[in-house]
């Protein structure tokens, strides 16, 4: 949804997975319309919005989902 | 050396493959599920789907899926392929083998398996249609939401 698989930004240590979506909303504001529908995982397990972040954590944010 | 039961491939799906995986000598019963690429949808006649998946999340969520499935079936084997890339009218998208010693539960386990991947497995259909292509979007992908697991299960008795 950003134009790129992947992207790299620097967060407060302890930051939320929340704090990492609220930050590329403020860069992406077409992420806005997700924000209710969005779900995430940190690397590469399932996570809740409030899961804090460590350094070099992998963040995953997906959209509604559509397999089968 | 991965799980052969379950898997994310760019190959084309093979019922006979995968339903094999999962039969052995104390089954009386294999239940199969193909999900095909389907020529319309919501009006719009279809040209074909790319899929796209978070592959290692996929995966693992196929294995909870199988877990989740365990614990309501326990004789049940269960495999779960699912296809990505382009994948063009009538093609199989996805495979699920349900094997057990009796039919009741082989087909309750391959009915939750679907039902559970539309719901929680980090895949998206890209529809491509005569006139235009659309993301299609479903469910919030939340293993976690009691409520989505009980409709599933409900679908299933």
């Amino acid at each position: 949804m950003a134009g790129a698989p992947e992207i790299t930004r620097t967060l407060p240590e302890g930051s939320s997975v929340r704090a990492a979506w609220d930050s590329l909303v403020g860069e992406f504001p077409g992420f806005e319309d997700y924000t209710r529908a969005v779900s995430c995982a940190v690397n590469e397990e399932y996570a809740r919005m409030t899961t804090p972040l460590s350094d070099g954590d992998d963040v995953a944010f997906l959209p509604p989902v559509s397999g089968g | 050396m991965s799980d052969p039961r379950f898997r994310v491939t760019s190959d084309p799906l093979d019922v006979t493959t995968v339903s094999s995986i999962v039969s052995s000598a104390d089954c009386g019963a294999v239940a199969t599920f193909v999900g095909l690429v389907r020529n319309e949808n919501g009006g719009r006649r279809v040209l074909w789907l790319e899929y796209e998946a978070y592959e290692p999340l996929a995966v693992k969520s196929f294995v909870r899926i199988d877990e989740e499935a365990g614990e309501r079936w326990p004789s049940v084997g269960l495999a779960i392929h699912h296809r990505v890339g382009r994948i063009a009218i009538g093609d199989a998208s996805v495979v699920i083998a349900a094997a057990s010693p009796h039919r009741a539960e082989a087909f309750a386990a391959c009915r939750y398996a679907i039902e559970r991947i539309k719901q929680i497995a980090p895949i998206w259909k890209h529809e491509h249609f005569e006139g235009g292509e659309i993301w299609i979007e479903g469910a919030t992908a939340d293993p976690m939401d009691e409520d989505a697991r009980r409709i599933a299960f409900g679908q299933c008795t």
